[in-house]
C-alpha cells in the first residue's frame, strides 16, 4: 500500500517510514503541509497519515479546508489527550486518529480498518500462485472459494504472503503478530501456523516448516 | 464573595425615604388647607350670624331696641361647640352683651365688616365686628355688633382632618413602599436576566454577550464581553500550551518507540528483544499515564459546569465499540453489542470518554481470542451499561479500591495501563448523578463495569 | 302678683349679679364615713333627691354630701359670684350653658361622660343627666263632661267654650321669676305661634302665677286649679303616686314637647374636683340606666309616645339669647301684655 506521511519531527518519521516499509508498504514523507499537497497532486495514496502540529499549519485545519478535493482516508496522529483532541480530529473529517506514541500493530490494523471501510483498491492484492491474497478485505480467493481469516492469522498470512518462498524464524512472526504488552511464548505461534494450515487446506498454498529454522510458503 | 448590599434595597429604602417625605409633606399641606378652610368657614358663619344679628337691631321711639335672633345663636351652636360672646354698642354705649368684650378695639365705620383675632377670658377669640346705622328718631345712630367664638371647633376640625390626612398619608406610604419594592424588582429584571443568561452558559461558552439590555446595563455587558475575550484568550493559550507540552513530550517518546521497534525487528538475539520489549513496555506506560493526566484535567474542567445534552447511549456504545474494535482485532477480541434505545442526559465528550476507558481497560484485561459484551438496558429510572469481559476477574478486590486514583488491578501487573483510566470514568459518572460498580461477571470467567445513568 | 317683688329682684340678679347672699331654700348634710366633703348646689328639692344621695354614699361611703337647695337664677348669680360649690345641679339649662360658656365650669372627662350622646353634653363642661317633659296638669272633677283636649289647639277651644268654669282657674309659671318658666315659655315660642294665642287666651281667664311646680300641682289636686299648664313632668309624674294623686290628670299634648335637660356642671372653684366627678358619674349612670331608679325620668326614654319627638332643648349658645336683657325684656313684655288684659 502506498502511505503519505506527514510529519515534521524528521527522527520519528524516519524510524515510521522504516517500520512501514518493513511490512511492505511505501511511504512518502512530507515534512510540512506545503509538502503534502505538492504530494496529493502528484501521485496517488491509500492513507494518508497526518499529524496536527506541523511548521506551516494546524493538520486540522489543512484537512477541513482541502478534504473535498482528497479522497484519501485519513488517519490524525496527534500528541493531545483523548478527550479533547478526538471531537475536534473526527469533525475535521478525519477517518480515524492514533496517539503518538502508537504500536504499529495497532496503526496497521487502524489503517487496514480505514481502507477496509472506504472499500479499498484492486492494488492491494498479491497473487499466490493460483490464489488471490485481498490484503484490504483480507480474504484469499482461489477458483470459487473464498476464505476467511481472523485477524492474527491474516497478518500471518499477510507476513508469509509479501516473502513467499522465504524462510521466517519464530522469533520474526512474534515480532509481527503480537503485541509488546503480552508474554507470548514461541509456542503461540505454532498454534497460529497449525490453524493457517487447516484453512489454507483446499487451496494451492501450503506452509512448509524448515526445521530449526522456521517457515516458509510454497504454492503448488 | 460578600456582597456589599442588595440594589434592591437600596432602591427600596431611597425609594421608601421620598415616598415618606411625599407623604409628610402631602400631610402637612392638607393640615394647612383644612386649617385655612375651618378658619374661613368659621368666619364667613360668624359674619352670617353678626349679620343676621344687625338686621334684627330696630328703633322704637327713638330707642333703639333688639331681639336677638335665635337663628343666628343656633346657627353658631350648630357648627361647633365653642364658646360664644357677644356685644351690642351704639355710640360708645353698650347696649347689651358682654362689656369688656371690646376693650382696646376701635368699632368700624358703617358697612365695614372687621375680623379680629383676640384673647377674652384668657382665651383666644375670632371676632368679627361690623357697623350699622340705624335711625332712632330724627338721628343716625351706628350700631355696632361685635360676636366671637373660640376657636376649639377649628381645631378639632382641622385635627379631624389632618388625622384623615395622615391616615390617607400613611396608606399612601404603606401602598408607595409597596410599589417601591415591585418596581425595584422590575428594575432589576434586566440584570438578573442577564446574570441568569450568563449562568446558563457552558463551561466553554465564551462568546460575547449580545442580549438587549438597558443601556444603564450596556457598561457592564460591555466589561463582561472583554473580560470574556480576555479568558477565552488565556483558555486558548493554556490549552495551546498543553497541546504544545504534549506534543513536545510524545513525538520524541514516539520517534524513540518506533525506532525501538524498528530496532527490536533487526535484533537477532534474544536478550536483545527481550530488553527492547522493555523499553517498548516502559515508553508506553508513561505516554499513557501523561495522557490520562491531561484526560483527568480536562474531565474535572468539564465535570464543572456540565452540559446536559440528550444523549443516545445505544448510539454511544455503538460509536465507541467501533473506534476501538482495531484495538480489539489485535487480539482476536470480538466485542458483542447488546443494545435497547436508552436516553440520558450529559456531556457527550465526557460519557464517551469514560465508556471509552472501561472498554480499553476491558481489552486490555482480556486474553487473545475472547469476547467482550457490551450491553445497553435499563433498570427502572436508571440507564445501564454493563462491559462484561472474559478475563482474570477482580479477585476480591472492590470498586472503590478499582477505581482510585493509580490502583491497577493486582492481578494485571504486565498490562501496560494506569487505574486511572477507571477514576476518570467513575468521576463522570458521578458527576452525572450514576455511578460505577465492578463485578465478577455472573456468567462465569472474568469481570464486569456496570456503569449507571439516570434516564433521560 | 304675689311675686312680682321678688320677680324683680330675681331679674337683676340674672344679669347685674348683685345679690349680697345666696338665698338658700333647703339644705342637709349627709357626713360620710371619711373626711372629704362634697358641696352639692342644686335645684331639685331635698325630699326627691336624697334617695339617690344614700344609694351615692353606699357606693362611696367616704365621701360626705353637703347638699343645698336654691332657686336656679340664685344658683346662677351664686357661681358668678364666685361661690365655692364643688358640683351644680339645675333644672336651668340656659343658665347652666351661660356658666359653662362664660367660663364659670370646669371639663371634667371619664368612662361614664363618654357614653352620654352628644346632644346630652356639651365641650365636657356641661352634662345632662335627666330629660324632662313639660305637661300640662288637670284636675279630673274641673273637667268633668269635657272631653280632655290632645293639642293646644284644642286646649285654646276649651278654654274659650268654658270661660266661666276656668275663670281664676288656670295655673302657669310665672316666667318673669321662675328661670324654667321661662325656658319652657320661651322654647314654646321659639317653635309655635301657638303659644302667644294661648296665652292671650289664658291671660282673658285671669290666670294664676306660680314660681314651682309643686305648688301648682298641689293646687290642682285641691280643686283650686282647673289646669296647670307647663307643668315638670317629673314632679307630676311623682305626685300622682302620693295622696290625692288619682284626682289629677296629666295631659302629653300631642302638637309638641318641651323637654328639658336637667344638666350639672363643675364650677371652676370647685374644691373636691374628685368627689364631684364621682357624683357627677353616678347621675350620669342613673340618668342613662335602662330602669328607672329614682325620681327623675331617664335621658333616653324608650318611647315617648303621643308626642311628636322633637328631641330636647339643645344645649347651645341659642340658650343665651333669651337670657339677653334686651331681648328678655322684649319677650316678657310680650308676655306680660298677653297675660294681664284686664
Amino acid at each position: 500500500m502506498r502511505y503519505l506521511l506527514v510529519e515534521d519531527h524528521a527522527e520519528l518519521a524516519g524510524a515510521v517510514v522504516q517500520r512501514l516499509e518493513i511490512d511492505g508498504h511505501a511511504v512518502d514523507h512530507a515534512p510540512d503541509l506545503a509538502t503534502a499537497s505538492a504530494c496529493l497532486s502528484a501521485a496517488e495514496y491509500d492513507l494518508i497519515l497526518l499529524d496536527v502540529m506541523l511548521p506551516d499549519g494546524d493538520g486540522r485545519e489543512f484537512l477541513a479546508a482541502s478534504r473535498d478535493r482528497i479522497a484519501t482516508p485519513v488517519i490524525m496522529l496527534t500528541a493531545r489527550s483523548q478527550v479533547s483532541d478526538r471531537v475536534g480530529a473526527l469533525d475535521q473529517g478525519a477517518d480515524d486518529y492514533i496517539t503518538k506514541p502508537f504500536d504499529f500493530a495497532e496503526l496497521e490494523a487502524r489503517c487496514r480498518a480505514v481502507i477496509r471501510r472506504r472499500g479499498g483498491s484492486a492494488r492491494n492484492e498479491i497473487a499466490l500462485g493460483k490464489a488471490v491474497f485481498d490484503l484490504t478485505s483480507g480474504q484469499l480467493r482461489e477458483r470459487d472459494m473464498t476464505i476467511e481469516f481472523r485477524n492474527r492469522e491474516l497478518r500471518l498470512l499477510e507476513v508469509f504472503a509479501r516473502r513467499p518462498g522465504q524462510i521466517l524464524s519464530k522469533a520474526q512472526l512474534m515480532d509481527r503478530l503480537f503485541s509488546y504488552d503480552s508474554d507470548v511464548t514461541e509456542n503461540a505461534i505454532e498454534v497460529y501456523v497449525a490453524r493457517l494450515r487447516k484453512k489454507l487446506a483446499a487451496t494451492s498454498v501450503r506452509i512448509e516448516t524448515v526445521r530449526g529454522l522456521g517457515y516458509r510458503v510454497e504454492i503448488a | 464573595m460578600n456582597p456589599t448590599g442588595s440594589i434592591r434595597r437600596r432602591m427600596t429604602i431611597s425609594l421608601a425615604l421620598v415616598a415618606a417625605l411625599l407623604s409628610l409633606l402631602s400631610w402637612s399641606m392638607v393640615a394647612s388647607f383644612a386649617r385655612q378652610a375651618a378658619e374661613r368657614t368659621q368666619d364667613n358663619i360668624l359674619a352670617a350670624s353678626a349679620t343676621i344679628i344687625a338686621e334684627a337691631i330696630r328703633s322704637e321711639g327713638g330707642e333703639v331696641r333688639l331681639e336677638l335672633p335665635y337663628a343666628a345663636f343656633a346657627m353658631l351652636g350648630a357648627v361647633s361647640e365653642d364658646r360664644v360672646f357677644y356685644q351690642i354698642e351704639t355710640a360708645g354705649e353698650i347696649l347689651t352683651g358682654y362689656e369688656d368684650l371690646t376693650t382696646g378695639s376701635i368699632a368700624p365705620a358703617a358697612g365695614e365688616v372687621r375680623f379680629e383675632t383676640t384673647e377674652y377670658l384668657d382665651v383666644p377669640l375670632r371676632m368679627v365686628r361690623m357697623t350699622r346705622t340705624v335711625l332712632a328718631g330724627e338721628e343716625a345712630v351706628p350700631v355696632t355688633v361685635s360676636l366671637a367664638q373660640t376657636r376649639n371647633g377649628i381645631g378639632t376640625i382641622a385635627g379631624d382632618l389632618s388625622e384623615t390626612a395622615a391616615a390617607l398619608s400613611v396608606a399612601f406610604f404603606v401602598l408607595a413602599v409597596a410599589l417601591t419594592g415591585f418596581v425595584a424588582q422590575l428594575s432589576l429584571r434586566p440584570l438578573n436576566e442577564l446574570a441568569q443568561a450568563v449562568a446558563r452558559r457552558g463551561p466553554t461558552d465564551l462568546r460575547p454577550v449580545r442580549r438587549q439590555a438597558p443601556s444603564e446595563l450596556t457598561p457592564l455587558i460591555g466589561s463582561l464581553n472583554r473580560f470574556m475575550e480576555r479568558l477565552a484568550g488565556s483558555l486558548r493559550r493554556s490549552e495551546e500550551f498543553i497541546a504544545e507540552a504534549a506534543h513536545r513530550v510524545r513525538t520524541p517518546l514516539a520517534t524513540v518507540r518506533a525506532q525501538a521497534e524498528v530496532a527490536l525487528h533487526g535484533a537477532q538475539s534474544h536478550d536483545d528483544k527481550q530488553r527492547l520489549r522493555q523499553m517498548i513496555r516502559a515508553i508506553d506506560e508513561s505516554s499513557r499515564s501523561a495522557g490520562q493526566l491531561l484526560d483527568h484535567a480536562t474531565v474535572a474542567y468539564r465535570i464543572e459546569d456540565l452540559s446536559r445534552d440528550t444523549i443516545n447511549l445505544a448510539e454511544l456504545a455503538a460509536s465507541v465499540a467501533a473506534a476501538l474494535e482495531p484495538t480489539a482485532g489485535l487480539k482476536d477480541i470480538e466485542i458483542r453489542l447488546e443494545t435497547s434505545d436508552v436516553a440520558t442526559l450529559g456531556d457527550k465528550v465526557l460519557l464517551e470518554s469514560a465508556l471509552r476507558n472501561v472498554l480499553d481497560n476491558a481489552i486490555k484485561y482480556s486474553p487473545d481470542e475472547t469476547q467482550i459484551s457490551l450491553t445497553v438496558d435499563q433498570q427502572g429510572d436508571m440507564a445501564c451499561l454493563r462491559i462484561c469481559d472474559q478475563g482474570p476477574g477482580l479477585a476480591g478486590q472492590s470498586t472503590t479500591d478499582l477505581t482510585k486514583r493509580f490502583a491497577r488491578g493486582a492481578t494485571v501487573t504486565d498490562v501496560v495501563g494506569s487505574g486511572l483510566g477507571l477514576t476518570i470514568a467513575s468521576e463522570v459518572l458521578q458527576a452525572h448523578g450514576g455511578g460505577i460498580e465492578l463485578a465478577d461477571n455472573p456468567k462465569g470467567q472474568g469481570a464486569c463495569a456496570i456503569l449507571t445513568l439516570p434516564k433521560a | 302678683m304675689r311675686y312680682s317683688d321678688i320677680a324683680k329682684g330675681l331679674i337683676l340678679a340674672v344679669w347685674a349679679s348683685a345679690l349680697p347672699a345666696l338665698e338658700v331654700e333647703d339644705r342637709k348634710s349627709y357626713p360620710g364615713e371619711g373626711g372629704a366633703m362634697i358641696s352639692v348646689l342644686s335645684t331639685a328639692d331635698l325630699d326627691v333627691f336624697e334617695p339617690f344621695i344614700r344609694q351615692f354614699q353606699q357606693d362611696q361611703p367616704a365621701i360626705g354630701v353637703d347638699y343645698t337647695v336654691a332657686s336656679s337664677t340664685e344658683i346662677y348669680a351664686a357661681i358668678t359670684e364666685g361661690m365655692k360649690f364643688d358640683i351644680v345641679l339645675s333644672s336651668a339649662m340656659d343658665l347652666q350653658f351661660q356658666l359653662a360658656n362664660d367660663g364659670y365650669a370646669q371639663a371634667y372627662g371619664s368612662d361614664a361622660t363618654a357614653r352620654l350622646p352628644d346632644w346630652a353634653q356639651w365641650r365636657d363642661l356641661v352634662f345632662a343627666f335627666t330629660s324632662e317633659p313639660a305637661v300640662a296638669v288637670i284636675s279630673r272633677e274641673r273637667f268633668s263632661g269635657i272631653d280632655l283636649p290632645a293639642t293646644r289647639q284644642e286646649l285654646i277651644s276649651i278654654l274659650r267654650d268654658y270661660p266661666e268654669r276656668f275663670d281664676q282657674s288656670v295655673g302657669t309659671y310665672d316666667v318673669r321669676t321662675s328661670g324654667l318658666g321661662y325656658l319652657f315659655a320661651t322654647q314654646e315660642a321659639r317653635n309655635s305661634d301657638v303659644f302667644w294665642r294661648l296665652s292671650e287666651v289664658i291671660g282673658r281667664l285671669q290666670p294664676r302665677l306660680y314660681c314651682c311646680s309643686a305648688q301648682m300641682i298641689d293646687d290642682v289636686i285641691s280643686g283650686e286649679l282647673a289646669i296647670a299648664y307647663n307643668v315638670l313632668g317629673s314632679y307630676a309624674e311623682r305626685r300622682r303616686t302620693q295622696e290625692g294623686g288619682d284626682r289629677m290628670e296629666i295631659l302629653q299634648l300631642e302638637d309638641f314637647g318641651n323637654n328639658m335637660l336637667r344638666t350639672a356642671l363643675i364650677p371652676r372653684t370647685a374644691e373636691n374636683v374628685t368627689g364631684a366627678g364621682a357624683f357627677l358619674d353616678a347621675l350620669i349612670l342613673a340618668g342613662l340606666a335602662e330602669e328607672q331608679t329614682w325620681a327623675f325620668p331617664p335621658l333616653q326614654p324608650h318611647a315617648r309616645q303621643g308626642t311628636p319627638e322633637f328631641g330636647p332643648i339643645r344645649l347651645g349658645p341659642a340658650l343665651m339669647v333669651h337670657l339677653d336683657p334686651l331681648t328678655r325684656r322684649a319677650f316678657l313684655s310680650s308676655w306680660e301684655d298677653a297675660m294681664e288684659q284686664e
